[in-house]
């Protein structure tokens, strides 16, 4: 038995405690500074970046304990071996309260903890993810600049995203947003249920008819990002993908007035802007 | 009949029926329809002929609304996958000889990718129709290709029953251009909830290969 700070422990649990503090010493802060700023979803965005901060939260979390997972039983392993060539039953396991106790209280502190954590930063609003509130959320969606923000209509339909810029009067099948300027998303479908995934945004939100899912970011870098369905919705689901762009305020005006006079012919035909759309009539064809 | 006898029975019927499951399996996957080439005009241009049609006639599902391709030999095919050289012009006519349907989404009503952003609607030039009109689109969404079809009138005269369809039966003849880029394999497909008796219009025909989607083979 070791005896530490008049708490007596078997030499072997010693052992082990004092290698697994060794390992997430080290482990907790090489997780938190060179693996956390390269998890995904990145940095392009305010919610990308709340969403990698809240990733690297979750895995130095998990330091700890894949790390006595990976120190208590190898060192099982090897040191409670059999040995010899006779097989005979060893002596038999006694329930110890202390580690009981201290099992439970642990596991049972890091799950709330995390039950917790995922909670708050599910809710919208400064700290929150930033993806798919829906229309009217509980909590306080809406952030403070939220009056100047950047609309834009995500329409799904088998199988394209097309994307509606209200406020200038056009759709287009490219998603192109300004840098530095707040983007509330309304994502809707006039098909089936998709999901509109701007994966370096960190937008991820359901495309469903009828409703519209809001969500806001804000694009702090210029750059590409990838837009993706992530609800099978179809025989070309897989190929529901298009580039985003970020660019300079500059550049998008230049790209808005393109996109105007290119687009004019369709842009009259457009119904007026409407939060969701619902298909009608319910079947088609003939 | 005694318990061994009864037990290879089950194994064997057992077997059977993993075997008849397993082809029909590779079966459904292996169904993919020929690839059609298009027709060489000169070099570094190409034609594809088309036409769309309200029920195929035969086959699998003979109700069912399609595209069919012309090969350079003149004939009609079944297909929807076609093969067009890399970076080149592709002169594109397509027979519409199915009704409209009207389009969900507004925004395919106009004429995208092609050279000069139009299409020849009967000889005219085109840049977009009014959304209720279209039958079909012709779209490939990774070139911002799209082309509303023009449907033919209800009330027209001497409408197409079953493909192939023939000119001189009630069709509207749209023509454009575009170009091809890289090699590889882009797929297309109509944007006209077209597929009649399925919800949404989107299932059955909508929803395979060879019928209202398919693949432009860039080589």
């Amino acid at each position: 038995m070791v005896s530490i700070l008049g708490l007596r422990m078997p030499r072997e649990l010693f052992r082990i405690l004092v290698a697994w503090a060794v390992v997430s010493a080290i482990g907790i802060p090489a997780v938190w500074f060179l693996l956390g700023p390269h998890l995904p979803p990145g940095t392009m965005s305010n919610s990308a970046a709340d969403q990698q901060f809240d990733n690297t939260v979750l895995a130095v979390c998990v330091v700890p304990v894949a790390a006595f997972l990976a120190i208590y039983f190898p060192y099982c392993l090897v040191r409670f071996r059999h040995r010899g060539t006779t097989f005979e039953d060893g002596p038999p396991l006694k329930g110890d309260g202390r580690v009981m106790v201290a099992w439970i209280a642990g596991t049972s502190a890091l799950v709330l903890f995390l039950a917790g954590w995922g909670s708050w930063e599910l809710f919208p609003g400064e700290h929150g993810a930033g993806g798919g509130q829906g229309p009217d959320p509980l909590q306080i969606a809406t952030p403070a600049n939220a009056a100047g923000a950047l609309q834009v209509q995500v329409i799904g339909q088998q199988w394209q995203w097309t994307y509606r810029y209200p406020q200038y009067g056009f759709e287009t099948d490219q998603l192109v947003l300004p840098q530095g300027q707040l983007v509330e998303f309304h994502v809707t479908s006039l098909d089936v249920i998709h999901s509109f995934w701007a994966i370096q945004l960190g937008v991820k939100a359901d495309a469903v008819p009828g409703s519209d899912n809001v969500a806001f970011t804000q694009p702090g870098r210029v750059g590409s990002f990838q837009v993706r369905c992530a609800e099978l919705c179809g025989i070309w689901h897989g190929h529901m993908f298009t580039e985003g762009r970020v660019v300079t305020q500059s550049d998008f005006q230049s790209w808005v007035g393109q996109q105007k006079r290119t687009l004019a012919p369709a842009s009259g035909s457009l119904p007026p802007y409407a939060p969701s759309y619902y298909p009608t009539p319910l079947t088609r064809g003939g | 009949m005694s318990r061994a006898m009864r037990l290879a029975l089950v194994a064997v019927a057992t077997a059977a029926a993993g075997v008849l499951v397993g082809f029909y399996i590779v079966a459904f996957l292996m169904a993919t329809p020929p690839t059609v080439n298009s027709a060489q005009t000169s070099p570094g241009q190409a034609r594809i002929t088309l036409q769309t049609v309200a029920a195929i006639g035969f086959g699998a599902h003979p109700d069912w609304v399609s595209y069919l391709v012309q090969d350079p030999q003149g004939r009609w095919v079944h297909s929807t996958i076609l093969r067009v050289p890399a970076h080149s012009l592709v002169h594109v006519t397509i027979y519409q000889y199915d009704t409209a349907s009207g389009l969900r989404n507004p925004f395919y009503s106009q004429v995208r990718g092609t050279v000069g952003g139009i299409m020849y609607l009967n000889g005219k030039a085109t840049r977009a129709i009014k959304p209720d009109d279209p039958g079909h689109t012709f779209a490939i969404p990774d070139l911002g290709l799209s082309v509303p079809l023009q449907g033919v009138p209800d009330d027209a005269k001497n409408q197409c029953e079953a493909a192939p369809c023939s000119t001189s039966q009630a069709h509207n003849t749209i023509e454009f251009t575009f170009r091809t880029g890289a090699p590889g394999s882009y797929r297309w497909q109509c944007f006209v909830p077209c597929a009649a008796g399925f919800v949404f219009g989107n299932g059955g025909p909508m929803q395979t290969m060879g019928y209202m989607d398919g693949f432009l083979e860039v080589q």
